[in-house]
């Protein structure tokens, strides 16, 4: 709880340094801030690690909210910092942008620490009306201003989904709290809408997380927004919302059912498929990194077919797909920063005008293919042992077809940046853009060579 | 003294040589190189003692992984390979300048770090991550500072690339899968694994899928002939000289053992896909009008061979198949080598455009000629040796296997002796063709002496990887 007050705190003060025009220093003060609260959230550890601290029964805090929050919190520092360069030109609405990706983290932080459904809502709302307005932060560009409307009117339609879901199962057991529907659900004798409710608030999380066939939107709201925007939801976005299913899943059932665990496997194997076949005619990197993003939640949901066991695996992919995702973000933003699109040919030749970042990018994308020394291979190698131990041998290998498959468009990407020509010299780089990138790439390898780091957390 | 430090020292090396500047990497991957050799004769050396410079570590919890290192004689002569063949590929690039030439030499220093380790490696997962880890380097290296058009040789590279990792990802579902019945990736937990029929079917299916790729078996073998051809040269010796050993050792090593009674129910099936390798490669190979794309072929005749040999399950089949692959390993690096040599001064591979070189370079062309000798096995070299043995081991398997294998011989003097007729001997070329540098003739003549001297003496290789093979076959037969 402490960590969840002091972020909104964090986000006041954000708000109101723009009237005491602290604008130059929010960037700084902003991310000590959060790294302050990254303190908080791993001192709480320190002090009792099965600690379960209640606020009337909205929060619970355990080493799982934990270990998510702090992900979340160090992500949401990488963004901030990119955000102060990237918003040069805005500088008269630095303080909402930032104030609003802190308010972000909050929804975000609610949505892996509540015991109450209502709280749960309210995370997911706050995280997504975040997520709206950036979409839009670019008002006078037409295509962010369609991105927004398109991301809201979808993403409405999803909490609505929810919340109907969450109705419906308040209507079967008359709560809200969490342990007291779980105590529920493990007797015999529920009414069919307490099912019919999980699998509503499912769907309406498959939408937040943008797994097939609800994954409509992800392309071109990706391709819309600001590329800061597009960033904030491939990494954190995506990632919470697993999380988030993650926890609703493993704290209201016990086990899934047959038919259930079918359902998320051929979701699973769709998303994977659909998002790996599309992202190899995509010319646009933001649109690639949205199919690749949505084959990514393809594989993330199999940690659902081993609930009970499979927490520590799922923080560390989203850790390690995040950092990938927050390290090529960095390097796309640098590039597209002043260009009107995305194309691959604006990475030609960048081995050359650039080693370091074209390196960089090279890591984060050998990543996400699941190459070893980087975290992404130990992510995909965890998932795929625990999934061959719950006896789903067909689904791990439709997922190594996968990523073979995969390999074909990150490498495209790599070809592009050291066999083609440059078109324009090499241009100063801020010193942030370098930091963000190489930062995060370090740490990515870092749980590469260390997994024990990121599983130990959870077990 | 274990393994550890050799890694660790070629580790450092490719870091040092990266921050060496373009101008001293060379030189400092050489001395690097060199050391590790000098080390690993060492650790030979405490091995033949009966030291144990093995290592075994902990390092993940969950899944548990370990950092095991086993050093046995079959692990230390591919390590030496490695070690021995380093410096010398390094050595003979002197003659050509690369542009970012730290990146060129600390991405083969790196490369020979995560072969070294794929060669060590006791533990399943370790063992695959040195795998995939010596393709990174290899695929930029043939990208980057590779020759002929670039869009072809993007295509070339990156085929190769996804077959080579499509291959071994499904190795790695079958390490999964053991690990799901093992509860550990260590070799010697995996040996002991009691596996129903029809799962060791499938295991040894996975395995041979990354295992062919990479030798090339047929019919997996058509990224090869591209990508030698438009990888540098150094790339193409480090590909055809030790990386495809990591293919034929994994056979010996996981394969094998992991899987043994599929491998003797295959064992017909596997060893005609060989010998169908030998026989389509010697006959491609005649007809190749680039001289790298023709030592391409011959070295798929020649590594068909040596599977065919690993396939047969008897000791001499296998230690026939190490000899030959360290024979073929240092003979392969003296051709392209020579190819090289050629491409220095007259700037093509095309065997037509070549001839008449011998009466102005009688060094290169006596040097040459022996190298081609050795490669066709000519009794004296130690390719003679291995193949020999190979041949004799697949005559008790069953006697038309030796008489097919046997065409590898036939056909590769053919190619090999048409092929040295067309390039070195005809009427004297107009074009000036200066002879062979010092830098050049050390190459060479290391090389040579290393193919007569095992080829008169190879007691001390056989000993030395005997006691492992009998060790393994012991597993094979339980």
């Amino acid at each position: 709880m402490q960590v969840l007050i002091t972020i909104v705190s964090l986000g006041v003060f954000c708000l109101l340094a723009e009237i005491f025009n602290l604008r130059k220093l929010l960037v700084p003060v902003t991310v000590i801030g959060l790294l302050a609260i990254l303190g908080i959230s791993l001192n709480l550890w320190a002090i009792d690690p099965s600690m379960d601290e209640k606020y009337a029964s909205m929060i619970a805090v355990d080493s799982f909210s934990n270990a998510f929050s702090s992900l979340f919190i160090i992500l949401t520092i990488f963004l901030v910092a990119l955000s102060g360069d990237f918003y040069k030109e805005n500088q008269t609405k630095i303080s909402d942008f930032i104030a609003i990706k802190v308010f972000l983290l909050s929804g975000a932080v609610a949505m892996v620490s509540f015991a109450n459904l209502s709280m749960f809502f309210l995370g997911i709302e706050v995280l997504s009306i975040a997520l709206y307005v950036l979409a839009a932060s670019r008002r006078l560009d037409v295509k962010s201003n369609e991105a927004g409307m398109k991301y809201f009117l979808m993403g409405s339609f999803a909490s609505g989904i929810i919340l109907f879901g969450i109705c419906l199962i308040y209507g079967a057991t008359g709560y809200f709290d969490l342990a007291a529907i779980k105590d529920l659900s493990s007797g015999a004798g529920l009414p069919i809408w307490f099912p019919i409710g999980i699998t509503l608030m499912i769907i309406g999380m498959l939408f937040k997380i943008a797994a097939a066939p609800f994954h409509f939107w992800a392309p071109d709201v990706y391709e819309g927004s600001p590329a800061m925007t597009t960033a904030t939801m491939s990494t954190l976005a995506k990632v919470v919302a697993m999380a988030a299913l993650y926890k609703i899943l493993s704290s209201m059932t016990s086990s899934l059912t047959p038919t259930f665990e079918m359902v998320i496997v051929v979701v699973s194997i769709l998303s994977m498929t659909i998002g790996n076949i599309m992202a190899l005619r995509q010319d646009n990197v933001k649109r690639m990194l949205a199919f690749s993003g949505i084959s990514h939640a393809g594989f993330m949901l199999m940690a659902i077919l081993s609930l009970s066991t499979a927490a520590s695996t799922l923080l560390y992919y989203t850790a390690a797909y995040a950092l990938a995702g927050i390290a090529s973000f960095a390097v796309i933003i640098y590039i597209t920063r002043n260009k009107d699109n995305e194309a691959t040919a604006n990475f030609n030749g960048l081995g050359k005008t650039n080693p370091l970042l074209a390196a960089v990018l090279t890591a984060s994308l050998l990543s996400m293919a699941g190459i070893p020394i980087f975290s992404g291979f130990f992510a995909k190698f965890m998932l795929f042992t625990d999934t061959i131990k719950s006896g789903y041998l067909f689904l791990v290998i439709i997922g190594v077809i996968n990523s073979i498959i995969s390999v074909g468009y990150y490498f495209k990407l790599i070809l592009a940046m050291y066999t083609k020509e440059a078109a324009e010299e090499k241009q100063a780089v801020p010193f942030v853009y370098y930091f963000v990138a190489v930062v995060s790439i370090l740490l990515n390898i870092l749980i590469g060579i260390h997994p024990s780091l990121v599983t130990n957390l959870l077990n | 003294m274990d393994v550890t430090t050799l890694l660790l020292l070629l580790l450092v090396g490719a870091i040092a040589t990266f921050f060496a500047g373009d101008k001293l990497a060379s030189k400092v991957a050489l001395v690097f190189s060199l050391g590790a050799l000098g080390l690993s004769l060492y650790l030979l050396n405490l091995l033949n003692q009966g030291t144990n410079i093995g290592f075994t570590g902990s390092w993940i919890a969950n899944p548990k992984v370990a950092l095991a290192f086993k050093a046995d004689g079959l692990s230390m002569a591919m390590v030496l390979l490695t070690t021995a063949l380093t410096p010398l590929i390094i050595f003979s690039s002197f003659g050509n300048s690369f542009t970012n030439a730290k990146n060129f030499y600390a991405l083969v220093l790196f490369m020979s770090f995560a072969m070294t380790g794929t060669f060590l490696a006791a533990d399943g997962l370790l063992y695959y991550i040195f795998w995939e880890l010596a393709l990174i380097p290899i695929y930029f290296i043939a990208l980057i500072w590779g020759n002929g058009d670039a869009e072809e040789r993007k295509k070339a590279v990156v085929k190769f690339f996804i077959y080579t990792l499509g291959g071994s990802l499904f190795m790695l579902i079958a390490f999964a899968y053991l690990y799901s019945k093992a509860g550990s990736f260590l070799l010697e937990d995996l040996y002991k694994l009691d596996l129903k029929a029809n799962e060791e079917c499938w295991i040894f299916l996975a395995f041979f899928l990354a295992y062919a790729i990479k030798i090339p078996i047929i019919p997996f073998h058509t990224w090869q002939a591209k990508v030698y051809q438009k990888a540098p040269t150094v790339g193409t010796m480090l590909l055809s000289g030790i990386m495809l050993k990591m293919g034929l050792y994994s056979v010996i090593r996981w394969q094998l053992p992991i899987a043994p009674s599929a491998a003797k129910t295959y064992m017909p099936v596997l060893i005609g896909l060989s010998i169908a390798g030998v026989i389509y490669g010697s006959i491609v190979a005649l007809r190749q009008k680039d001289l790298k794309k023709l030592l391409a072929y011959s070295s798929l005749a020649h590594v068909g061979l040596i599977a065919a040999g690993c396939y047969t399950l008897t000791l001499d089949g296998l230690s026939g198949a190490v000899s030959q692959m360290i024979a073929h390993g240092f003979v392969i690096v003296g051709l392209f080598f020579a190819a090289e040599v050629i491409f220095r001064r007259y700037e093509t591979r095309t065997i037509a455009d070549l001839g008449g070189i011998r009466s102005q370079t009688p060094k290169f062309t006596s040097m040459f000629m022996i190298l081609v000798l050795a490669s066709v096995a000519l009794p004296g070299t130690f390719n003679f040796v291995g193949e020999f043995t190979v041949l004799y081991s697949l005559s008790q398997v069953n006697i038309w296997f030796a008489v097919l294998g046997g065409t590898t011989i036939i056909l590769g003097a053919y190619y090999m002796l048409k092929m040295f007729q067309d390039v070195m001997l005809g009427e004297t070329n107009s074009k000036v063709f200066a002879d062979v540098t010092t830098n050049e003739a050390i190459t060479f003549v290391v090389i040579i002496a290393f193919l007569l001297f095992f080829g008169l003496y190879p007691k001390p290789i056989v000993d030395l990887v005997t006691p492992s093979l009998n060790e393994i076959l012991e597993v094979i037969n339980k």
